[in-house]
């Protein structure tokens, strides 16, 4: 697993991209706009009513979560939505694979998804020779730079015009350009071809709702209509904690979405799937697939605390108010999700062994934790994972794959000494004295302490000694 | 595969050994402010749709076609897709009959006219279902009729919307008029033309949808 192994190296990226002003600004600036469409947006709403509805809804689906899949399953059946299941990325890959193979399908075009991005996809379709085009304009620019997306709801934050304007200029041969509309329309135009010719339509679903078997997608393109419409046969993917109850909870949640991602009221579409054409109809596709992904999920699911992580609707507030991410960018933490939620969620898809600068890579500030519109307590979240990562007493065995990854046997040693010097008067202060006799051979290089800070030195007498000599002065 | 996954993914779902979770009252009040007034709705509408670059042309009811007519006339636009069988439809291929604009019917499945869709129709014409002041959202119900597709691949969309059927947010449309008893096959909510940000924050329209969207109110 290569892409596995790319996790790792977190550190190193992230003293490359501070290195480089164009990701620097690049970052910066979308992420201050983004910011402040956000609070325009919010202006007009009772924010703390909304969040605290919002985080209510999706713990409620959580909370009958089996119950809701299988009635979510239920009623898309009998929308004649056919649905699969999946316990992982490979799984879903494969189902993916057999219905396009049975459509005799060759090209799939795609609409915006990051579980698809999660499981890898493309790579999966490119190795039975089946070519997969992302449509979303953010998302063929990275495809077409053969790179990762670096923001999940706009996958191309990192690249400025200049950059993107050689890149189509050097894979599609349109002119370079510094005017936008120019180069829209040229992608639209491309794009336009490859919807006709596509066979089958692969999107996400940004909620699935378990009363009436529908799917919904959220968009500003057109190009997610376009994916589930033309082609006559359409795939969503999505993970399992996508479902909701009723219809009646998706405008809150929409309305906050649209308001914490982009700041918009609302996205251009909302897209309501509830089932493949009907014989009166003259379109939309003839067979509709629904593949439940879980992928980890059901493992986080276990956990009282862990289980909020599952509330997440993927609006990237959290990275666009993250202090690291906005100066370190996507790549950097070299997962499917970059950000608060990608360090919060990606341990458990991926394992701590492979993520475990991921948690402590944050100043715990809780920006996120403040703008997150259900009220998913990632700092929080944050110190249980960094927790696991050095734990290794617990009695109940974790559901954290790689938990206690970090631990070490000095640091255990140390703090067991520490532990039982603490708790033995007479060595302890022995001790003290020790210390503070050979005070001048204490280290001047702590590792990473020193880098940036001066080594501490013990006193030359300690808080007791100088305590006690106060009192007696003082009577 | 797929079955023995999810035997296993609900079978480790109630497997869960911590507590039975908690849940909060979803309240729902925050989603429904005070009953604002039909020129408040109206206001509001054209606000929102105007500032995401949505065109609002306010016309009576009784001569909504001239109004029609004159925004084709003045744009030169000539393949019109209209409904066949919808009121909207019949009235409009009767107002344009002496015109130069050609009516065109979305009468056979997309397979057989995919290319002329694509390639031909200069403007669409459809009802709508409603509008939601709150967001300036239009309601789109596609059917037989007037498919999906129709307020998708043309370059611009007109569509009617009745000033009576404003409801003021998203939640009341759908509660007012029982869609979880009878959602049909594809519900649309939309909100100016179709639009990206994804070349560093700079807006662009018509990058897969229409580049315009004209909503004609009918006044009663």
């Amino acid at each position: 697993m290569s892409s596995q192994e790319a996790v790792r190296h977190f550190h190193p990226r992230a003293r490359d991209a501070l290195n480089n002003p164009r990701i620097r600004q690049n970052f910066r600036r979308a992420m201050d706009g983004l910011m402040q469409k956000r609070a325009t947006a919010l202006q007009d709403h009772d924010t703390e009513a909304l969040r605290d509805l919002g985080a209510a809804i999706r713990q409620r689906a959580l909370s009958q979560l089996p119950d809701l899949l299988e009635q979510l399953e239920a009623n898309c059946t009998r929308n004649g939505i056919q649905v699969h299941w999946a316990q992982d990325g490979d799984q879903a890959c494969q189902i993916i694979t057999d219905i396009c193979q049975q459509q005799g399908a060759r090209s799939v075009i795609k609409g915006k998804s990051m579980v698809s991005e999660e499981m890898e996809l493309n790579h999966h379709l490119a190795e039975v020779g089946i070519t997969a085009l992302e449509s979303d304009l953010g998302e063929y620019i990275v495809q077409l730079a053969e790179e990762t997306p670096s923001h999940i709801i706009m996958p191309a934050i990192h690249k400025n015009t200049e950059e993107i304007s050689e890149l189509l200029h050097d894979k599609t041969g349109t002119q370079r350009s510094q005017d936008v509309d120019y180069l829209t329309a040229s992608a639209r135009a491309q794009m336009r071809q490859a919807f006709q010719r596509a066979d089958v339509g692969l999107s996400g679903a940004n909620f699935a709702i378990a009363e009436t078997g529908t799917l919904c997608l959220v968009e500003n393109e057109g190009n997610g209509r376009m994916s589930t419409t033309v082609p006559p046969c359409h795939i969503a993917v999505t993970g399992i904690e996508k479902v909701v109850q009723h219809l009646a909870d998706v405008p809150p949640l929409l309305s906050l979405l649209t308001r914490s991602a982009t700041g918009q009221h609302i996205t251009t579409y909302l897209n309501m799937i509830t089932g493949p054409r009907k014989a009166e109809e003259q379109d939309g596709p003839q067979a509709v697939h629904l593949v439940l992904v879980d992928n980890g999920r059901s493992d986080i699911y276990q956990d009282d605390q862990l289980l909020d992580t599952l509330r997440c609707i993927r609006c990237g507030a959290c990275m666009n108010h993250c202090p690291v991410y906005t100066r370190v960018g996507g790549h950097t933490y070299g997962t499917t999700y970059p950000g608060p939620i990608g360090k919060i969620l990606m341990p458990h898809l991926l394992g701590l062994e492979d993520t475990r600068d991921l948690p402590s890579a944050s100043s715990l500030c809780g920006a996120c934790g403040e703008v997150c519109p259900v009220r998913i307590p990632i700092p929080e979240l944050l110190v249980r994972l960094r927790r696991e990562a050095v734990d290794g007493d617990s009695s109940r065995p974790s559901v954290v794959r790689g938990h206690g990854v970090k631990r070490h046997w000095t640091e255990v040693g140390v703090w067991r000494a520490w532990a039982w010097l603490n708790s033995h008067p007479r060595c302890y202060r022995a001790a003290l004295r020790l210390v503070m006799a050979l005070r001048f051979l204490s280290p001047r290089r702590l590792g990473g302490w020193t880098r940036y800070r001066k080594a501490p030195r013990p006193a030359a007498r300690s808080l007791h000694q100088h305590l006690l000599q106060r009192n007696r002065s003082s009577s | 595969m797929s079955q023995e996954a999810r035997a296993r993914i609900l079978h480790h779902l109630r497997q869960r050994t911590d507590r039975a979770l908690s849940v909060p009252t979803s309240n729902f009040r925050v989603m429904t402010p005070d009953t604002p007034t039909r020129e408040q709705m109206l206001e509001r509408f054209e606000r929102c749709l105007t500032s995401v670059h949505g065109e609002v042309i306010h016309t009576p009811a009784a001569q909504w076609t001239d109004a029609l007519r004159d925004l084709l006339q003045a744009r030169q636009l000539k393949r019109l897709l209209l409904p066949a069988r919808h009121a909207v439809g019949v009235e409009a291929r009767a107002a344009l009959a002496d015109t130069e604009v050609e009516p065109m019917t979305y009468d056979r499945p997309i397979e057989d006219w995919q290319s002329e869709l694509f390639e031909k129709v200069e403007v669409s014409l459809t009802s709508t279902e409603g509008g939601i002041a709150e967001t300036g959202s239009l309601i789109l119900w596609p059917d037989a009729d007037q498919p999906r597709l129709m307020s998708l691949v043309p370059p611009i969309h007109i569509a009617v919307l009745d000033a009576d059927r404003l409801y003021p947010t998203f939640q009341e449309a759908m509660q007012r008029e029982h869609w979880a008893t009878r959602m049909p096959t594809n519900v649309l909510l939309i909100s100016g033309p179709s639009k990206t940000a994804d070349i560093e924050q700079t807006l662009a329209y018509g990058v897969h949808g229409p580049r315009e969207l004209i909503v004609l109110v009918r006044h009663p």
